[in-house]
């Protein structure tokens, strides 16, 4: 007994020695990565020099984290990891029962989400609501929709594009201009929109048609790139950096959202708000959404869909078995696109501005990233990462309390990207297939049997 | 005439600066068949190094000799990117090894807005200009060539020399070479294949950091989206001389340096950019393989 005893003891100081010497480690790298940056900050002076800011305490601050952060890691959080894997493995393996939730998750969601507008207005008010309404509500939408049209090119086709903002840029303005140029309608123009950008989808697609893998993704980044330097240096079209404003308002059966007496406030015999266009816009991004989802589980089952989830898998079996697979990738392009052209005049409509600004590269990552998360090919996967993704960065804004923890100078809506990206990298580390980690299987023989993710090589499902 | 070669000689320079980026993305991309999407917010980080050694060596220690500042500026810059690179190898790539392709990709793109947004949070969001380090600008036959671009041309030229004597002649470069061309079989064959890789990161950090001091020195501004467009022009740079070739990536980025300042030039300086981002499309449309490099061969 004693022996077994200085066993455990002895294995226990070792631990914590090597979790003592990784510490130490950690604290020197984290020294040295943050030393330059940290410790000292460039400013400008009234004469308009740099000047250096000295920060030591701040720098001791990181240092000490990551000491304390290893250490913690080392001694206790991965020994309690390594136990619990064990008890896993030796327990027997238990059939789980799906819970009602989780098997009718996808209706439960569209009726709360069709039931998410009266109950914000009744909790905070008319004009309490305003913002959940619109920066939570329509702007996570608008992210889901480009995201489950990205999916069709990423997730089912296997096509990994980095450009797609181009497409939602393409919509974007298609709208803005024929609407201010022309004075055609939204509802008009709404398919226009899809229409033009599904075409610079096969424009953009037919060239790269040879391409695979990572040399696809860099040139429909370059691609994505070259719209954006198009729509800036246009000018006499674009108004280039300035973008184009004054763009005109949806209106529901040719009734406007505005303040006149036929508008919708006075002719409901409502109080005169910008809610009810808010409202009206996220209905009309709701319908949108489940107009992409159900085309997208459609097309699944349809042959085309079918062909797109062989050409993910294994393009060379794909062509021997006779699919065309030039047409494959492209109605892939080009139904993406459209999906994106679509929320591009959306976009266009609600924000009522539009500038290059709003397509940057950056934003593809982010809508690609949203797709990878929830796990390329499941569409709650995708809906659940875009509302914990935006959702998750929209609520820093509101985070107020911060500012009596850091200091009134505290600005938290400049961490927002950088949480993102962590969050990118730390998610795709700890779960590589997404938030939703296994699939059903579109085609089956006899019996489906769910794939789970540690067996799919690029995506299966 | 003397107005072509004056492009020509500021199109080298500029093409330096972009072909010591490309060996980055080229030997990570060589080895590990990623592409390492960091690397020209690492560049643009070595930029910012090299910057606050400038401030430190003029606001505590005065009278330093301007070689000296410069070589100083340089080497921190290049021991934090490499030690940067390093750790993101370490935390956002290894763990993903062996899983699906995408993945470091995903962790790439995701470490690239932490590196900008680290930077702008760090540093603050606005451009940081520097006064001239040097200033002298000889006339060669009609020809204003400055010291700035001497240095530029010089310091690449002996960084490649270097560079191309380790991967060509070193147990290094061998034990490189080897897991470029099969990683399980040179690990078999004692190869420190997690090592090999690691030092492939630190080594190309080292040179995107002089790069990132160079343009510095050369435009005597940094800010913290530079990493972007210098970076996706890099990668223009090793896809066009052929990913996977060192010498590739060096001639690559002359050319693309070369094609940007003539661009500029003779057409219009708006759409410089679009004309580089054309080249990448152009080029891996019709010749994916590039100047130099092997053309893949699909095994089934």
């Amino acid at each position: 007994m004693a022996n077994i005893a200085s066993t455990t003891a002895s294995a226990g100081t070792e631990v914590t020695a090597r979790a003592l010497r990784e510490s130490v480690f950690a604290g020197l790298i984290t020294l040295g990565l943050f030393v330059l940056f940290v410790g000292l900050k460039t400013d400008q002076n009234i004469r308009n020099e740099l000047i250096l800011t000295q920060r030591w305490g701040l720098l001791a601050i990181f240092v000490i984290i990551a000491m304390v952060g290893r250490f913690l890691m080392v001694a206790y959080v991965q020994p309690w990891l390594a136990r619990r894997k064990a008890a896993k493995a030796a327990a027997p393996e238990v059939a789980k029962e799906e819970s009602f939730f989780s098997r009718n998750f996808s209706r439960i969601a569209i009726v709360a989400l069709i039931l998410y507008p009266p109950v914000i207005v009744a909790l905070f008010g008319i004009q309490g609501s305003l913002k959940w309404v619109d920066n939570f509500g329509i702007q996570i939408l608008i992210y889901v929709m480009l995201a489950w049209g990205l999916n069709i090119v990423v997730g089912l086709a296997g096509l990994l594009d980095l450009g797609y903002v181009a497409f939602y840029a393409v919509g974007a303005y298609s709208y803005a201009l024929l609407s201010t140029y022309f004075g055609l309608s939204f509802w008009v123009l709404l398919p226009v929109a899809g229409l033009l950008a599904a075409c610079w989808g096969l424009v953009l697609g037919f060239p790269v048609l040879r391409l695979r893998g990572d040399y696809l993704a860099i040139v429909t980044l370059a691609f994505g790139e070259i719209i954006r330097l198009v729509l800036i240096n246009w000018t006499e079209v674009t108004k280039g950096t300035f973008g184009v404003s004054g763009i005109a308002k949806a209106t529901l059966f040719g009734i406007k959202f505005d303040a006149s007496k036929d508008g919708f406030a006075a002719l409901m015999g409502l109080p005169i708000s910008s809610v009810y266009y808010k409202i009206f816009l996220f209905y009309l991004i709701l319908g949108l959404c489940l107009i992409t989802a159900f085309v997208t589980i459609r097309m699944r089952r349809m042959p085309i869909g079918r062909a797109w989830e062989a050409l993910r898998e294994d393009e060379i079996a794909c062509k021997s078995l006779g699919i065309n697979t030039v047409t494959t990738k492209l109605t892939a392009f080009a139904m993406g696109a459209m999906f994106g052209g679509i929320a591009g005049s959306f976009f266009a409509v609600r924000q009522g501005f539009v500038s290059p600004e709003s397509f940057v590269f950056l934003e593809s990552a982010v809508i690609l990233a949203i797709v990878v998360l929830g796990g390329m090919g499941s569409l709650t996967g995708i809906a659940v990462a875009a509302v914990v993704m935006i959702g998750g960065t929209e609520i820093l804004r509101e985070l107020a309390f911060l500012k009596v923890i850091f200091g009134p100078n505290f600005t938290p809506e400049l961490y927002r990207m950088l949480i993102f990206g962590l969050a990118m990298v730390v998610v795709m580390v700890w779960k590589p297939r997404g938030f939703v980690g296994s699939r059903e299987p579109t085609a089956f023989l006899r019996e489906r049997k769910a794939v789970s993710g540690s067996f799919t090589k690029e995506g299966h499902g | 005439m003397e107005y072509f070669v004056q492009q020509l000689v500021n199109g080298l320079t500029l093409g330096s600066i972009y072909g010591m980026i490309a060996i980055g993305y080229t030997m990570v991309y060589g080895i590990i068949g990623m592409i390492n999407f960091a690397h020209g917010d690492i560049f643009m980080l070595g930029g910012f190094a090299a910057l606050i050694v400038f401030l430190i060596l003029t606001s505590f220690i005065a009278g330093v000799p301007v070689v000296l500042a410069l070589l100083l500026m340089m080497i921190v810059a290049m021991l934090a990117a490499s030690l940067w690179n390093w750790t993101i190898e370490r935390v956002a790539y290894r763990p993903l090894r062996g899983s699906f392709r995408l993945a470091p990709l995903i962790t790439a793109i995701g470490m690239s807005i932490v590196l900008s947004n680290f930077i702008q949070v760090t540093q603050g969001p606005r451009n940081k200009p520097i006064p001239p380090l040097v200033s002298s600008v000889y006339d060669v036959f009609g020809i204003a060539i400055s010291l700035k671009q001497i240095i530029i041309i010089i310091i690449t030229a002996i960084l490649l020399s270097v560079f191309w004597y380790i991967v060509n002649r070193t147990p290094l470069g061998r034990a490189q070479r080897a897991t470029e061309q099969d990683r399980k079989m040179a690990a078999l064959l004692g190869v420190d294949v997690d090592r090999t890789i690691s030092v492939t990161f630190i080594m190309g950090a080292a040179l995107a950091a002089v790069a990132g001091t160079m343009y510095l020195m050369y435009y005597g501004v940094v800010v913290f989206t530079d990493g972007f467009v210098p970076g996706v022009k890099a990668f223009t740079a090793a896809v066009l001389g052929g990913i996977g070739s060192l010498p590739g990536a060096v001639l690559g980025g002359l050319l693309i340096g070369l094609i940007e300042s003539l661009w500029s030039a003779y057409f219009t300086i708006d759409y410089k950019d679009v004309a580089t981002f054309s080249i990448l499309a152009i080029v891996l449309i019709f010749k994916p393989s590039g100047i130099l490099g092997r053309p893949e061969v699909e095994k089934v």
